[in-house]
């Protein structure tokens, strides 16, 4: 063991059936220093990590840890926790129904005995020495999904902890958030704690990181210090591939065939959600998007158009008529699809087979009496597997096996399936790899090319430029702007959320 | 979340005391009755227990001079309860059946205290005798007893049993078991094919000597507990061709003397029925009124008269006197 | 790993047979009859003979089984759907059982209580208490659909005051129904040697095999049962889709009921059904169903009950003890929910594949 690392993996081997997930891979973390985990969905990352936090056993390889002779042999998540390795996963894994000092202390008090005084006095010292924005008494369902995330955070660090993996800690934080966690990472890094973090955002990875490590396909690409892997070849490495440039997508020149058909507008449509009314339309072969800070009311606003909150007021038309959209079923019937924000919460059907989450949405189009037979569902199931190149060993595996990205496939499919005129995707590429990222933008752009109406919405606002030719931009809850053509620039998207006051 | 359960506890109580006709009934002013307080078991649990009920209340009126009230629940807390109200309510006597014999020791002790007297009828409990004045209850071991004499006068030569038992444990199964025991253990050509419980349940008695006409084994006698599970060893029999009753292969024995059993008695598909006499209201009444006249029961426990039919004996005038 | 590639699949295959949901009642089932082929194989006999009406009718453990099963098998069908769409179970249905068999009585007994002809039609009997059962249903599917009460709290409330509600029906009294053709429908139909219940089970079989097949119903309380916010974002109204099951249970409850009173012509209130929720709730989860609700496989919870059956009519044919009997079943009980546990039916696809692979090195030695 080198003298300086804290954490060495050698030569680690795991395989799922007949699924290799790692091959050789090599993994050093050194002292005080953050690395990088990359690789696109697939690439093993996530078993590496489990491997480590002894989630799953390891078919072959060895670990050492600082402080330890010879490899160690974690069996589970609290021997890990024990030997000093910290994880914070990106799916919210606490108690929402107990509290955030509770949260905070699950699992780690020595005695039979409580001292519930205590408990909350020492967890508020370290929530505010964060600065993160919660009480120790506080019930954690009633936090938002950032604060949550960060008191997963405050859990793990402060378990005094050698080695910290945050599993894609940000995907859910606003940038201020983001700011405050990469406060706390340095910190925390001053005071010699090896920190592994997997995230999807490159420009994170630049701000924060000391080091990176690609996998690619369970194997070991690499090992970079950062300032030698620009991040044209990072992403070259992580797909395999030369890429062209990003922002290639959307050709500035060819401007986006827009008719000036209504598909959908509301006037002064509220939910229970959405409580101040607002005016939305769409035109055919549109893209548009709603951007704004998280907790904004964007995603509100697209779910009262869907009619998953119960709608309190306003009018509706689709194609020029009239329509009362009160439930999804009725959106639906009149053509419109909703890919939600929360993934696991509100998407899939984790145990259903990938089948039968695909035709789900179409099947309650077909109605009660109307089921879609097994060789017709299987038929829509491998022609979707195919088209949006969906990795999964069959049909009939639970959705719940396959990776982030190729759930969000799988969803997408769903809703592709049932050929809407108008779909709205609320955070279709959050959490997923950077390939699948530029595949499903792609495919929005595809789709209003063959004349549908897309409302797409991103926490990452590239991606709404590279995509949509219309902003509306909401901040607490309101529209303050809407930006198209000309104004369509990182810039003026920022200065519109951040208000006048800049 | 909590409200909902507060109300809905509240729904299960109010929707389970209207249906078990709960809560006491009225209880009168002083105007020269004695107050009784009856606290009994659900008249719903069986035919045995609407009959003891209804001569409960047949007696217990104001025309014989009582103004009674009745609390019925099948659970002993909820039974103590009510006992306590009624002591505090200042009746004059307490009848108890009890739902369990154990915990009555203080209630009894207040009531004691208070200068109640109490009389438990058809079921005793685990308390000081000194606490209550008499208790009315059934010889479920002379019960046993009389039947199991009644099989042995039938003189075959040789007896193979099925024995269907009450829910184990209970008074009456104890009885009832206990007289057989002893007939098998002393007798060689007493035999017991099966002796299992079918919990009082008809269904459950047709399942266990079905599965003694399946295992082909001979049988003889079939000692059923009580009526219903008699009724159901018989569908079996039935079933399988099995004649029985008076001039057939298999004797029939089941206990309790509902209406409809001495009626098969009467039709001589059974044999026999023995009697748990449910009747227990005219004796607590005498005892009540030699007490009036300062006059102490004879003895502490009073075991009512009950007897057993035979199918051969029986008259329409004892299916309609003591049919339940 | 040098193995052919064959080979390799093959074993996986047969491995995965221990990860088949409907692997555990059938596994249950086979050593049930083993242990009765080797300990008395008369077990399996099945005799043709006259009942006491002069009709054919066929008899042995294995008639006895299939029949006794019925009401079993019925419940099974409704706790199934409700388990998978509410993710809890449906703890009224014995008492549930007593409201609809007095109801029956009740219709056909009209005020007297010992009638010497029926006063209505036991078709028009049937369809009354199938109304009466699916509100009682409905009224349980409210509480947890709409009230969002916990299935067990909810129906705790029909479990407490069913048994009253069924005595009140009657009015407190014992109907008893002479009429022979009342009991064809608990025993024999005149001429046809198999027992009616079983003909009606496999009927209510055959109808949830259409309905399953014909309608969305299964993969709606499944989505339901696994994700209720997706759900209703796919258009589904996963309270109404609870609901809908309670009331299918009310109707399996109905017909449970009519078979428990047409076997003896009677009821008696207080031992009617006892228990036998738990048996169904039992059937289910022998069935490899998860009780928290989500996917289920109908085929393994009926299965289940078969199963149920065979265990207790062995036990008695066994002249077990009567009172270590409840014993004798829960440990026969536990060692089949431990064995249905996913864990334990992924380590026995392991040991199976090592095994084969062992088999296989040897004969290739």
């Amino acid at each position: 063991m080198e003298k300086d690392s804290v954490l060495e993996m050698r030569g680690i081997y795991k395989s799922f059936y007949s699924v290799k997930a790692l091959q050789n891979v090599d993994f050093t973390l050194r002292e005080g220093e953050i690395h990088a985990l990359m690789g696109e969905n697939g690439a093993g990352k996530s078993t590496l990590i489990k491997v480590l936090t002894g989630v799953y056993a390891k078919d072959d390889g060895q670990v050492f840890l600082k402080g330890h002779e010879g490899p160690i042999n974690i069996k589970s998540p609290e021997e890990a926790q024990k030997a000093g390795i910290s994880t914070v996963y990106q799916e919210i894994t606490l108690c929402p129904n107990l509290t955030v000092a509770e949260n905070m202390y699950i699992g780690r008090s020595k005695g039979v005995i409580t001292k519930w005084h205590q408990m909350n006095a020492s967890a508020n010292r370290i929530l505010e020495s964060l600065g993160i924005p919660a009480k120790a008494e506080q019930q954690l369902g009633s936090c938002s999904i950032a604060v949550q995330q960060m008191v997963a955070i405050a859990r793990a660090v402060d378990m005094e902890c050698k080695v910290l993996i945050l599993d894609e800690p940000t995907s859910s934080l606003d940038e201020s958030e983001v700011a405050k966690l990469f406060r706390l990472m340095l910190d925390l890094k001053a005071r010699g704690v090896g920190i592994i973090f997997v995230t999807h955002f490159l420009d994170q990875v630049y701000e924060v990181c000391d080091r990176i490590t690609v996998l690619r396909d369970g194997q070991l690409v690499g090992e970079y210090a950062i300032e030698n892997l620009p991040r044209v070849e990072l992403v070259s490495k992580m797909l395999g591939k030369e890429l062209d440039d990003l922002s290639e997508i959307k050709s500035g020149d060819e401007e986006q065939k827009i008719s000036n058909e209504i598909v959908y507008d509301a006037e002064g449509l509220s939910s229970i959600a959405a409580r101040s009314p607002f005016n939305f339309s769409i035109h055919k072969g549109e893209v548009n998007g709603f951007t704004g800070l998280l907790g904004s009311g964007r995603s509100e606003c697209v779910r009262a158009i869907f009619g998953a909150d119960k709608v309190t007021g306003g009018t509706e038309h689709m194609n020029g008529k009239g329509v009362r959209i009160s439930k999804p079923r009725d959106a639906m019937k009149h053509g419109i699809g909703y890919l939600p924000e929360d993934r696991k919460r509100d998407g899939i059907v984790g145990d259903l087979s990938v089948r039968d989450n695909i035709i789900l949405a179409l099947q309650v189009l077909e109605g009660f009496f109307g089921p879609i037979s097994r060789a017709k569902a299987e038929k829509f199931a491998d022609e979707y597997i195919k088209l949006l190149d969906i990795k999964t060993a069959s049909t009939d595996t639970p959705i719940k096996s396959l990776s982030g990205g190729n759930q969000q496939k799988v969803i997408l499919a769903r809703w592709l399936l049932t050929n809407p005129q108008y779909l709205i995707l609320d955070e279709p590429t959050r959490g997923i790899d950077i390939g699948t990222k530029i595949e499903i933008q792609k495919l929005v752009l595809k789709l209003a090319g063959e004349g549908k109406s897309v409302t797409f919405i991103s926490s990452e606002i590239d991606e709404m430029l590279r995509t949509c030719s219309r902003l509306i931009v909401m901040r607490d809850g309101k529209q303050v702007g809407e930006l198209s053509g000309g104004d369509l620039t990182q810039t003026k998207v920022m200065s519109t959320i951040a208000g006048g006051a800049k | 979340m909590k409200k909902v359960l507060l109300s809905l506890l509240v729904l299960i109580l109010s929707v389970s005391a209207v249906f078990a006709q709960g809560a006491a009934e009225a209880s009168g002013a002083d105007n020269g009755l004695i107050r009784v307080g009856i606290i009994n078991n659900d008249p719903n649990e069986s035919g045995y227990r609407t009959a003891n009920d209804a001569d409960l209340k047949r007696v217990f009126n104001e025309e014989n001079g009582y103004d009674a009230s009745f609390y019925y629940s099948l659970r002993n807390d909820e039974q103590i309860a009510a006992a306590q109200l009624f002591i505090q309510d200042g009746v004059d006597y307490l009848l108890l059946s009890a739902a369990g014999t154990a915990g009555w020791d203080s209630v009894l002790q207040d009531a004691y205290d208070a200068g109640i007297y109490v009389i438990l009828f058809d079921r005793t409990v685990d308390a000081d005798p000194s606490l209550y004045v008499a208790e009315v209850v059934s010889d479920t071991n002379l019960q046993g007893q009389t039947a199991v004499d009644w099989l042995a006068s039938q003189n075959l030569d040789e007896y193979n049993i099925i024995h269907i038992q009450g829910v184990m444990g209970s008074s009456a199964q104890i009885g009832r078991t206990t007289a057989l025991d002893e007939m098998v253990a002393n007798n060689d050509n007493w035999n017991l094919v099966t002796q299992q419980t079918a919990e009082w349940n008809a269904e459950t008695a047709q399942q266990i000597t079905q599965a003694v006409i399946d295992s082909g084994e001979p049988f003889n006698v079939i000692y059923a507990e009580n009526d219903d599970m008699a009724r159901g060893a018989v569908a079996a029999l039935d079933r399988a061709n099995i004649s029985h009753g008076v001039g057939g292969d298999v004797i029939i024995m089941g206990f309790d003397c509902n209406k409809w059993a001495l009626e098969e008695l009467l039709a001589g598909r059974w044999n026999y029925d023995g009697q748990a006499n449910p009747f227990q209201a005219d004796t607590i009444d005498g005892i009540i009124r030699n007490l009036e006249n300062s006059i102490d029961p004879e003895s502490k426990t009073i075991y009512l008269v009950e007897q057993g039919f035979d199918a051969t004996t029986i008259t329409q005038e004892d299916v309609d006197k003591y049919g339940i | 790993m040098t193995m052919a590639k064959t080979g390799e699949a093959g074993l996986v295959k047969a491995g995965g047979i221990f990860r088949r949901q409907i692997f555990i009642p059938i596994a249950a089932l086979l050593a049930l009859i083993l242990f009765n082929l080797i300990t008395d194989p008369s077990f399996f006999a099945i005799n043709y003979s006259l009942n006491s009406a002069g009709d054919p009718v066929l008899s042995g453990y294995l008639i006895t089984i299939l029949d006794n099963a019925s009401e079993l098998a019925i419940l099974a069908i409704g706790m199934t759907l409700v388990t998978a769409a509410s993710g809890g179970q449906d703890i009224s249905v014995g008492a549930a059982i007593a409201i609809s068999g007095s109801v029956v009585l009740r219709v056909l007994c009209g005020d007297n209580p010992r009638p010497d002809e029926m006063q209505a039609s036991i078709l028009t009997a049937f369809l009354i208490s199938c109304v009466v059962s699916m509100l009682f249903g409905a009224f349980n599917g409210a509480l947890v659909a709409y009230f969002n009460i916990q299935p067990m709290i909810a129906t705790l409330i029909l479990y407490t005051a069913g048994r009253s509600i069924a005595a009140w029906i009657n009015n407190n009294r014992l109907p008893i129904i002479s009429d022979p053709s009342f009991g064809y429908f608990g025993s024999f139909l005149p001429g046809i040697p198999i027992p009616t219940p079983i003909f009606i089970a496999i009927i209510c079989m055959i109808i949830i095999a259409l309905v399953l097949k014909f309608t969305t119903l299964g993969l709606y309380t499944q989505a339901v049962g696994i994700n209720p916010n997706s759900a209703k974002l796919n258009g589904i109204n996963p309270s109404f889709i609870k609901f809908i099951t309670y009331v299918i249970m009310g109707l399996c409850v109905a017909v449970a009921g009519f078979i428990k009173v047409t076997r003896f012509s009677t009821i008696n209130y207080s031992v009617v059904a006892l228990d036998i929720e738990m048996d169904a709730i039992l059937a289910v989860a022998l069935g490899g169903n998860a009780l928290s609700g989500g996917k289920f496989s109908m085929a393994s919870s009926i299965l289940g009950a078969y199963v149920i059956q065979f265990l207790t009519t062995t036990l008695f044919k066994f002249n077990v003890s009567s009172s270590a009997l409840p014993a004798y079943k829960a440990v026969v009980v536990i060692i089949l929910v431990v064995l249905s546990a996913p864990t334990v039916r992924e380590k026995l696809g392991k040991l199976w594949k090592n095994l084969q692979h062992a088999r296989l090195g040897k004969e290739a030695a």
